[in-house]
């Protein structure tokens, strides 16, 4: 199995009565909320993170992109990607995604990526979102009965931007570029692996299988509830005739915290997890499901969003209980966490799973001390499902000959001019 | 009033149904972005004059056609479109209401020879920065009562007339046509409704009726006065009627039939 350690970047100073005085952390929170110089602490103690993740084992860190938004801080997640490939050199670096479907125009993407990817030396993995409705229509003001469409000309734009001979004319009907030439390219062939966070949108799983690529179902509800989702990924898979059931095809997103007990992850992590679901998900329906955003088929299908009203309301109220109980959360010990997450891996048939050990307003030593047992306690145990799969496909192919970012290298970075032998004397 | 519905098929290819009443020289209707109505009593009454053709819009109908419709130059031509499929063997008057008035005043732009007088009710298409158009689009059912009408408890009786939401089957019926509706009007309409028909009303000579809803929340009574103002080649009038909000034709279905049959004669 495969591990990424994610965490949204929330600003965690909401007041308390924030869900009685505003109705949405998304699109239209007051910005007088944010606080930039409590925001430069924010943004370092975030980073510092995801770098300690990568210290201790984790085979990913990961980032995403939200806009307008009081629980995920990354409008631009390929900045947060930057400042990773300069101060890590092992751990993938997932960026889950660009919502390219708003970029204008897209091959600034393919442009972004193939920069991340070679300053991290080819440890990139690429997610291509559809993009939430809060981001997509109501932050970047794309018009919902044609978001799908724009979002797959922009991905053809940016797969033959990093495997077309170039300079070639695009002719799309959202974007005309007389001379597409990438500079640079990504150092992984034909591209990055790709990945396709999704809700549960047949359309999104046809994607995912036409091209190979891994259906990332990111959701904040656990995997009990995330089951139906991810069972229909596989069935849609069978239906069409595709034999291959290899796990890293798929990946899942789950709320995870770590203590010594069960009694002791209660009592750490409880109020933290609680500001999240009550504060954070605090979202007004009507930006979630704008009218031509989902599909016919999909309402049909009756594949509702997790952002519909019904949903909101169930998490007005709720305790550690029913977040533990109805595994939304996976909180324990080592023993309970690892029991659960390999129910998870099983049940929903994932090779990646995306930790959220930071959630809501968790303290950085919680985040930390969470973060580590983990590392040390569960994933050890963990590792060897699905061995008897190949999972390179979807993972990043990183060169084994790359720059090591480390102190020494950091140290190199500052030194003075060293003059070449042959240089003449007095140049200057 | 009886009520004649036959299938054209423009030339492009899309089908739709016209719902043809009364009797007189022809009127065109564009409906608004909640579609035709099982009553229409307004048009019922302009039927006692004219012979009223409308139209169902792409995504408004039971054909999926909407799919052919992407930006505002593709909704112009498809009313022009659908207007020579009627063959109606004279120039009709043109009318429509909110998204309705903007397609009939973008038509009105490009080909002003192919109408008589042009009725825009309660019309969107403009933008007034300190007057702008609330965001239906991330409204929820319960709220647009609220900014349609003047009597928001009666309004909301009209906009769900014969729906039950307990059931599943029907509450998904509900979603699909919503959906197809407003995800078909948000392509001129999201996430600001203005195309530019503000830079092509110059163009328009015929004579206009600007006929609005006092209490328009939506797209209130000032709009009338900045299409006036924009409509410089003609004669443009304002009417404005009490009792009626954004939803004017089914407020005051009497007083707006009376208003455009006035004008047109």
């Amino acid at each position: 199995m495969k591990f990424v350690w994610f965490n949204l970047q929330p600003w965690p100073y909401l007041p308390k009565d924030f869900r009685e005085k505003h109705r949405s952390v998304w699109v239209d929170i007051p910005n007088s909320l944010f606080d930039p110089v409590k925001g430069h602490e924010m943004y370092n103690t975030y980073l510092d993170q995801l770098e300690f993740a990568d210290s201790v084992g984790y085979d990913g860190i990961g980032c995403n992109e939200h806009h307008q938004n009081g629980y995920g801080l990354m409008p631009s997640p390929n900045l947060i990607a930057a400042t990773l490939a300069r101060r890590t050199s092992r751990s993938a670096i997932c960026v889950i995604g660009n919502s390219i479907a708003g970029y204008n125009p897209p091959n600034r993407v393919a442009e972004e990526f193939a920069m991340l990817d070679c300053i991290s030396g080819g440890r990139l993995i690429a997610g291509f979102p559809v993009g939430t409705p809060m981001d997509t229509n109501f932050c970047m003001g794309q018009i919902p009965a044609l978001t799908r469409d724009k979002y797959a000309e922009a991905h053809d734009l940016i797969i033959q931007a990093w495997t077309r001979e170039s300079p070639f004319a695009f002719d799309g009907k959202y974007n005309q570029l007389r001379y597409v030439n990438t500079w640079p390219l990504p150092i992984q062939k034909p591209h990055p692996p790709i990945y396709i966070p999704g809700g549960g949108s047949i359309e999104t799983w046809d994607f995912c299988l036409d091209h190979d690529y891994n259906y990332s179902y990111l959701s904040f509800f656990g995997y009990k509830a995330g089951k139906a989702l991810l069972d229909g990924f596989w069935e849609r898979r069978a239906e069409r005739g595709d034999a291959d059931e290899n796990p890293y095809r798929a990946s899942f997103a789950q709320i995870v915290c770590v203590a010594d007990t069960d009694a002791e992850a209660e009592k750490l992590y409880a109020e933290h997890i609680l500001y999240f679901f009550n504060n954070c998900l605090h979202i007004h329906p009507g930006f979630a499901d704008p009218p031509g955003y989902r599909t016919i088929n999909t309402i049909k299908a009756n594949k509702l969003s997790q952002l519909r009203q019904e949903t909101m309301e169930m998490f007005q109220a709720l305790t550690w209980r029913d977040v533990v109980d109805n595994g939304l959360v996976i909180a324990g010990s080592p023993d309970t966490v690892a029991g659960q997450m390999e129910e998870l891996a099983k049940t929903l048939r994932v090779g990646t799973v995306f930790c959220l050990q930071h959630m809501g307003d968790m303290t950085d030593w919680k985040t930390r001390y969470s973060t580590q047992l983990f590392a040390e306690k569960v994933m050890p145990r963990l590792k060897d499902i699905w061995s008897e799969y190949d999972g390179s496909k979807w993972w990043c192919q990183p060169l084994d000959d790359r720059r090591v970012n480390d102190e020494a290298s950091f140290a190199n970075a500052r030194r003075s001019p060293e003059f070449p032998a042959d240089y003449p004397e007095g140049a200057i | 009033m009886a009520v004649e519905t036959r299938t054209v098929t423009t030339r492009r290819g899309i089908e739709a149904k016209v719902h043809t009443r009364g009797d007189g020289p022809p009127l065109v209707w564009f409906h608004g972005a909640g579609g035709l109505f099982p009553v229409e009593s307004m048009l019922d009454m302009i039927g006692e004059q004219h012979t009223v053709h409308a139209a169902e819009w792409p995504g408004f109908g039971e054909e999926p056609t909407e799919g052919y419709l992407e930006d505002m130059l593709d909704f112009t031509l498809h009313g022009w479109d659908l207007v020579d499929a009627m063959e109606l063997g004279e120039t009709p008057d043109v009318a429509g209401h909110s998204m309705g008035g903007m397609i009939a005043a973008e038509m009105a732009a490009v080909n002003p020879a192919g109408l008589g007088s042009l009725v825009l009710l309660c019309a969107v298409g403009l933008w007034i920065e300190e007057h702008p158009v609330p965001d239906i689009f991330s409204m929820l059912p319960f709220e647009l009562a609220q900014v349609l009408f003047a009597d928001p408890v009666a309004g909301e009786a009209i906009l769900t007339a014969g729906l039950d939401f307990s059931d599943d089957a029907a509450l998904t019926n509900f979603l699909v046509l919503n959906a197809r509706r407003l995800g078909t009007a948000g392509k001129i309409l999201f996430p600001i409704p203005n195309r530019r028909l503000s830079k092509r009303l110059y163009r328009i000579t015929n004579p206009t009726l600007l006929l609005w809803g006092e209490q328009d929340h939506l797209v209130p009574p000032v709009y009338a006065e900045r299409f006036q103002e924009q409509l410089v080649s003609t004669a443009a009038y304002i009417e404005t009627l009490g009792g009626a909000g954004h939803m004017l034709p089914y407020e005051q279905p009497e007083l707006a039939a009376r208003a455009i049959v006035t004008f047109l004669s």
